[in-house]
């Protein structure tokens, strides 16, 4: 009697809980559910609101006028795009050898030792310093001695930042190549840098450029380090020694103005950009993914 | 199969394209063809030490520019180091004319870093608090429940948000997020948060620190959704498996058999997006107003280091007031070396002794 009792008690208790625990489940389910889509939305109001806007400001003038004086409707921005180049092939010239080039020690020479490690814990702190403070490390290092404003200290703290992300995919794509590969060339008689150059680097190079097009593709839309280098400037010019012009700067310039024409130029220039990411990154997904190295991992 | 794309090295053709000739004269002491090949090619020590050397001299060039950028930032900064001392970061100075405390003063040539330190703390630690919990839920649907055709293109989603440049999420702040938030969210806010103090309703614009940490949220989610992301994708299935095992529901498994052991994974993710943030400068220079004053309300217009940097450094009216800029940045470059650092420590702690990776 007393026994029936308890033990219906026990299945009760056993019932609540179990419907408690499915509550709890499905709720945290939904919960995340909810948090991802919370996430989604930014990304495509974002997208959206820049392909309306941006769509409609770009036209032929876009890309080759420069600005027209305040006031005045119409012009573009040809003289930034010009600009944002020429300060990303200084950056590229100093980045990419020196960024490859680390990646090639990190994986080749340095594996498993202590300054490998070092090296890349410092290149991923480097990694996360702030752009602004490059800005001011180009700042000091060229502007103060030259005393003037110039491309060429844009281009120099773009190009610090694209060294650490360049040497860290390197390394991660020359990881993939298998050994079989490097003792084949070795076996052959090939010397190490000989192997290395166009066995290795050659066959991870697919990953290796995409890594560049990436870092390539993140320095493009910084903004922070050019404020107070390369300045901004209204007019053509491709001299390496004064000011230049640059498309996130301008976009920052025009953003803070009170015109509408300048709004305007603002989002055909973040659609251009923003178009020159996705290219980048999408290009990353692929070859990383089902690309090219996928038959040697 | 394996694809192994190698283009062949076109190093020895002549040599051993020719089969050698076997050695004539038998017994005199002559080298066979191979061997006199190999000899006449000469050592490859030396290229292969230059070669190294060269690769060596890349690698550490990381730490000369890391050596570089503190060096010169400490130069620049001695005249206000020496002028302010360690009371840079904390001191109030008092506006003799109106009473009140006041800051940063360029051209009567007093100043103090409290209010910049006050915003950036302000502003990414309350973007911390709305990115972290949404993050680890991005991370948690995409390891555990996500159906697998979607999760390629939603991670692919996450990591474009990762690359957006900063100068676009702030256009889209000052044109989008902050007319929203002064409409709808703000009165609200003040309505029902009134009581605490925190949100006043004295700020017309919009601006301020609540609208740099929602767009500051937006910017670090990403990173700590797919950090987090690759810890959990770490911990070994076992532990799943064992949760399962005995009887446990989806959530109890996630959150004794994977949160649990991913736990300090995520605490150096989340110190990684907080690292991001303190440094953000571009986003937060459009939408946080700009004036160096501390309030109480977080929806009052301020200030952050990096924002103080972008936006006087090009118009500074003297070399003290460049001095202190650069002694923020200096301030800042340190901060942000040290959150990394802990970060890197934590995340690999947690991912280099996992298996490298499970379907």
């Amino acid at each position: 009697m007393q026994w029936k009792g308890i033990a219906k008690k026990v299945q009760k208790e056993f019932q609540f809980r179990t419907r408690l625990r499915w509550l709890v489940d499905k709720s945290a389910t939904s919960l995340a559910v909810l948090s991802t889509i919370l996430v989604i939305v930014p990304l495509a109001a974002i997208f959206i609101y820049l392909i309306i806007k941006g769509a409609s400001s770009l036209n032929v003038d876009f890309f080759t006028k420069i600005p027209k004086p305040v006031g005045e409707s119409g012009g573009g921005m040809a003289n930034a795009i010009v600009g944002s180049v020429t300060l990303l092939a200084i950056a590229s010239l100093i980045g990419v050898p020196v960024g490859i080039g680390g990646g090639v020690f990190l994986a080749e020479f340095g594996r498993g030792t202590k300054l490998a490690d070092a090296v890349r814990f410092t290149a991923d702190v480097l990694n996360g310093v702030p752009s602004i403070v490059m800005g001011l490390a180009a700042y000091a290092l060229i502007v103060v001695p030259q005393h003037h404003f110039s491309a060429l200290a844009g281009g120099v703290a773009l190009g610090i930042m694209m060294i650490p992300t360049i040497c860290r995919t390197t390394e991660e794509m020359l990881l993939m190549v298998p050994h079989s590969v490097r003792e084949a060339a070795l076996g052959l008689g090939v010397p190490n840098w000989r192997s290395v150059l166009s066995i290795t680097v050659k066959t991870a190079s697919p990953g290796i450029i995409t890594g560049c097009m990436l870092a390539f593709a993140r320095v493009a839309g910084e903004t922070a380090p050019l404020i107070f280098t390369a300045l901004g400037n209204d007019f053509w010019s491709t001299s390496l020694n004064e000011p230049i012009a640059a498309l996130p700067l301008q976009i920052w310039i025009y953003a803070q103005s009170p015109y509408d024409d300048w709004h305007r130029l603002a989002w055909g220039g973040s659609l251009v950009l923003i178009i020159l990411i996705v290219v980048a990154v999408s290009l990353v997904r692929f070859v990383t993914s089902r690309g090219v190295l996928k038959g040697t991992s | 199969m394996p694809e192994i794309r190698i283009s062949h090295p076109q190093t020895q053709p002549e040599a051993d394209s020719t089969p050698p000739q076997a050695p004539t004269g038998a017994l005199v002491q002559e080298h066979s063809a191979i061997r006199r090949h190999l000899l006449g090619r000469g050592n490859s020590a030396v290229a292969d030490g230059v070669f190294k050397a060269l690769m060596v001299l890349c690698a550490l060039s990381i730490f000369a520019i890391v050596a570089l950028i503190a060096w010169e930032l400490i130069q620049r900064s001695q005249l206000s180091w020496h002028a302010f001392g360690f009371k840079f970061f904390y001191k109030t100075y008092i506006d003799p004319t109106t009473g009140l405390p006041s800051y940063w003063d360029p051209v009567n040539n007093y100043f103090s870093a409290l209010p910049f330190v006050y915003g950036t703390l302000v502003s990414s630690l309350l973007s911390l608090l709305l990115a972290v919990p949404l993050s680890i839920g991005v991370a948690v649907f995409l390891t555990e429940m996500c159906p697998g055709f979607l999760r390629g293109p939603l991670a692919f989603l996450t990591e474009l948000l990762a690359a957006i440049p900063s100068i676009i999420y702030g256009l889209w702040a000052v044109f989008v997020l902050v007319p929203l938030l002064r409409e709808y969210v703000n009165p609200v806010l003040v309505k029902t948060f009134g009581w605490s103090g925190f949100f006043s309703d004295d700020n017309p614009t919009g601006l301020g620190y609540f609208a740099s940490a929602v767009i500051l949220a937006v910017m670090i989610l990403p990173i700590i959704s797919s950090l987090t992301r690759e810890v959990m994708t770490a911990v070994p299935h076992s532990q799943r498996e064992a949760v399962l095992a005995l009887g446990a529901t989806r959530w109890e498994m996630i959150r004794m058999g994977v949160l649990r052991n991913a736990r300090i994974g995520i605490v150096g993710a989340v110190i990684l997006g907080l690292g991001r943030a303190l440094g953000e400068t571009m986003a937060v220079t459009m939408v946080i107003g700009n004036t160096p004053q501390i309030s109480r309300s977080l929806l009052a217009t301020g200030s952050s280091m990096a924002s103080v940097i972008a936006n006087e450094f090009t118009e500074a009216v003297s070399d003290m007031h460049l001095s202190a800029l650069i002694e923020i940045g200096l301030a800042l470059f340190i901060v942000t070396i040290i959150v990394n650092a802990t970060a890197r420590l934590l995340v690999w702690a947690v991912t280099r002794g996992a298996p490298a990776t499970q379907r």
